[in-house]
């Protein structure tokens, strides 16, 4: 029974698959990351929520990360397909806003339930959280409540390559925004904390939950997934003293996009709850605008730092190189 | 005599042809697109030069290690026969047919921080071993290159006629004996091949070297393209490592060229092979240690694997099948074509003696960088199509080309032999075109065909590649569909995933392979 059941859902699926070009509907195309439009991530949800109010078809891209989808659009050039990028964070933002592909997105009067004033221009934020590093409760006793003590004790950490991922280069941020000139310091003292160090964030996970090492750097509203979808609360972010450094995704449109009119409407839908909705359980990060509903159950029991950090995308832009040189020579001795 | 090139018939020319331009159409053409856009080479770094010295460095002890320690195992495996010796063959290639990230995830149960090796010399008291740094490198790259180095070498041991055991065990020959004339000879023609292969495999390794890397030391040439591509979006930077991993490989596939040596057995009448020379209790208790230590080795990571996965196969959420559906007939798309182009290649080498261009190019598309080869091709084709209407034919030909050089390696020379030991009879009896692919060639090649189509549905089935760059909603893969689970938190469902990916490559490897030996009872 169950069999036949597959093998029919999986030829629907086959020919589903086949373009069918029938209907005449606008399309507007959004260029993404790949968890964003995975049947796990937000898309599918959006895309129904969007396609029922705009009389339009919403085309998710995936390109990859968030380092893809830039590079993408870069690629592209202004000869782009996307009307709109959405799932650039702060630490791309200069480099996407200097391509002069993207134009201002006209949402001036939103207010957002951001831990930082935003007034950029160019980009809208989507959702955000605090990097942090994530233990088990169940393991680890103490706690270390800032990178010095993370150093000082041999609790074994995984993090993210800068170079291959966008935790990793948040974290190269938030210990230059903590330590500035000391930063090269810290990275020496934590060498012998890092186990290792991986391409991307879901390699550093997996090696986390296979018991390779005590913290991972990831949010602190990753342990909400465990808690909301497994009924485990044995998962905790570390709160550090010095802060923690924000990621902000943000979402853009093309200067060059023929659907100018629908492209300002799906920027206006972002700020809506059929968007903003969706977004805490499906990327475990905290909405833009918190929902009329509120935050999903568990999400009250996540640490909420006093002090956020976060560069200036300009700023992190003429940081970052020379930040990574530090980082390097610390962790090559 | 035997270095002088045979004319090749005109459906020869033609295939091997088509297999040339296939290969450099998806290996120098996606590099010269990047470069056309960069406008220019850009000047590389201290710290790209350092990325190149580890990574030769890191493949040149693997490629060493993987084949030195072959040579033993795959010698047991030739004059051993005991129940389940099929399986055991089957189920020792199955780690070269993962994907990275699983096979990691196996490693570590059994290497890891927490793995079994170390609570077991907790246990013990004595101190826990570290498997990041360069030696964890190496043992990852040894345990994804060891069982094909066993395969290639088993078809070698499996290709020395019975007759020449026979005469051997006539003239009283020991092992030693049997060592100096019959089995260094093999391993002289195979070797430098193997060599190569495996040390281009990891050259260009990404995943693994940075994940058991341990940090910044182990930093490869393909994580410095990655950077220059999507840290700086250097195009030239890129364009310029790209061209040094391909000229390494040029390099190296022609230094071997001039270390192999033809083996020159002769034709056999297919007798099944006694070895009378084997029959010693310490030879057999050697053996036994060598096959049962490398069993240990390659299959524990894959137990942990599977048996963590396994509970959650039923339950796996619907896509995950569709997406398993579309792999396995991209799967056998690839087959098709990468069987379809490296026959004639690898025939149209044998013919021509001596080993040249031909060979080169054909282990071109192991030395490719994934990311430039799926940004390449992005930008050539984009022009022409919609990248996501194009997401499957493009894996199809880029994952045939990837597994050309394993195909032509399982194939050159086998087809060396069928040349040197038929060719001449062949072309006596005026065998030309299909009746000679018929009846001579396909019957002859059986064995290496079907292990070759074997080892590319299932290296298909696993790859990653490309995919990542051109896939939308509709058009993802299992390995795709894997990584998406794990980035969704969902390890449990990954893992799961795994199994499933794990039992169909394996399932295609075992059907393909045992064609090609159901006439033989080895």
């Amino acid at each position: 029974m169950r069999k036949t059941q597959i093998s029919t859902l999986m030829i629907a699926g086959l020919l589903a698959a086949t373009p069918v070009a029938a209907q005449e509907k606008p399309v507007l195309t959004v260029y993404t990351y790949d968890s964003f439009v995975s049947d796990w991530g937000p898309g599918p949800q959006i895309e129904t929520a969007f396609e029922a109010e705009c009389g339009c078809d919403l085309k998710f891209v995936a390109t990859g990360d968030g380092a893809a989808l830039l590079s993408r659009v870069l690629l592209e050039g202004a000869g782009t397909e996307a009307d709109i990028v959405l799932g650039l964070d702060t630490s791309l933002a200069a480099a996407a806003a200097a391509s002069g592909l993207f134009a201002p997105h006209g949402q001036d009067g939103t207010v957002y339930d951001l831990p930082v004033a935003w007034t950029d221009p160019l980009f809208v934020p989507y959702d955000w959280g605090w990097f942090a590093f994530v233990y088990d409760k169940t393991k680890s006793d103490t706690v270390p409540a800032d990178f010095e003590a993370l150093a000082a004790s041999d609790l074994k950490i995984v993090i993210e390559d800068p170079r291959s991922s966008t935790p990793g280069l948040g974290l190269l941020l938030w210990v230059k925004a903590a330590y500035g000139e000391r930063a090269g310091a810290i990275w020496e003292g934590l060498s012998d904390n890092i186990v290792t160090v991986t391409p991307g964030w879901t390699e550093a996970y997996g090696l986390f939950l296979e018991g390779e090492a005590d913290m991972v750097l990831s949010y602190t509203t990753s342990p909400a997934y465990h808690l909301i979808a497994e009924s485990d609360d044995s998962k905790a972010a570390a709160a550090f003293r010095e802060g923690h450094y924000l990621q902000v995704e943000v979402a853009a449109k093309l200067a060059g996009t023929d659907q100018g009119a629908l492209a300002d409407r799906f920027l206006a839908f972002i700020a809506t709850d059929a968007f903003q909705g969706a977004i805490p359980e499906t990327n475990w990060m905290y909405p833009a605008i918190t929902p009329t509903s509120g935050l999903p159950k568990g999400f009250e029991t996540l640490i909420r730092p006093d002090k956020s950090l976060l560069f200036p995308p300009e700023e992190a832009a003429a940081l970052r190189d020379a930040a990574l040189a530090e980082w390097q020579t610390a962790l090559s001795r | 005599m035997a270095d002088r090139a045979q004319p090749l018939s005109a459906g020869l020319r033609l295939g091997a042809g088509a297999a040339v331009l296939l290969t450099l159409a998806l290996t120098l053409g996606p590099l010269g697109a990047v470069l056309a856009r960069a406008g220019t080479f850009a000047a590389l770094g201290p710290a790209d030069w350092a990325a190149l010295r580890f990574t030769v460095a890191q493949a040149t002890v693997s490629a060493a290690l993987s084949l030195g320690l072959a040579v033993p195992v795959a010698r047991a495996l030739a004059r051993r026969r005991f129940p389940g010796r099929g399986l055991l063959i089957t189920l020792l290639g199955a780690p070269f047919i993962l994907p990275v990230i699983v096979a990691v995830m196996g490693l570590l149960a059994i290497f890891g921080r927490s793995g079994l090796v170390n609570d077991g010399l907790a246990a013990l008291g004595i101190g826990r071993i570290s498997i990041y740094g360069f030696g964890g490198v190496v043992l990852a790259h040894v345990f994804f290159n060891l069982p094909l180095a066993v395969r290639l070498l088993l078809q070698g041991w499996l290709a020395i006629p019975a007759e020449r055991f026979r005469l051997a065990a006539s003239l009283g020959f020991g092992p030693g004996d049997i060592a100096r004339h019959l089995e260094r000879p093999m391993l002289k023609a195979l070797g430098p091949g193997i060599f190569v292969t495996i040390f281009l495999i990891c050259l260009t390794s990404f995943a693994v070297a940075l994940t058991l890397g341990g940090g910044p030391r182990a930093t490869t040439v393909e994580l410095a393209i990655y950077q220059a591509f999507r840290f700086d979006f250097d195009l030239g930077r890129a364009a310029h490592l790209a061209s040094l991993q391909l000229a390494l490989c040029a390099a190296t596939a022609l230094v071997a060229a001039r270390f192999t040596v033809p083996s020159a057995f002769g034709a056999g009448l297919d007798r099944p092979v006694a070895r009378w020379d084997a029959g010693g209790a310490g030879l057999r208790v050697l053996d036994t240690l060598l096959l049962g230590a490398a069993a240990l080795f390659l299959l524990a990571p894959l137990a942990a694997v599977f048996l963590t996965g396994l509970p959650r196969l039923a339950t796996l959420p619907e896509p995950v099948w569709r997406a398993a559906l579309r792999s396995v007939l991209v799967a056998c798309g690839s087959t098709a074509v990468a069987m379809g182009v490296s026959l004639p290649l690898a025939l149209a080498i044998a013919r021509r003696g001596r080993a040249g261009m031909l060979e080169v190019v054909g282990m071109l598309p192991l030395a490719t960088s994934s990311l430039v080869t799926g940004t390449g091709l992005f930008l050539l084709l984009r022009p022409l199509a919609s990248p996501g209407d194009l997401a499957l034919p493009v894996t199809v030909a880029v994952n045939a080309a990837m597994a050309l050089p394993f195909v032509l390696r399982a194939l050159i020379p086998a087809a060396r032999d069928l040349e040197a030991d038929y060719g001449r009879l062949a072309q006596s009896l005026g065998m030309r075109g299909l009746s000679r692919l018929w009846l001579l060639t396909l019957p002859r090649l059986r064995r290496p065909l079907g292990f070759s189509a074997g080892l590319t549905a299932a290296l298909s089935m696993g790859d990653l590649g490309v995919i990542a760059l051109f896939a939308d909603e509709d058009h993802t893969t299992l390995p795709l569909q894997l990584y998406r689970l794990m980035g969704a938190y969902r390890m449990a469902d990954a893992a799961g995933a795994a199994v499933l990916l794990l039992g169909l490559s394996f399932g295609l490897f075992w059907m393909f392979d045992r064609g090609g030996r159901a006439d033989a009872g080895a």
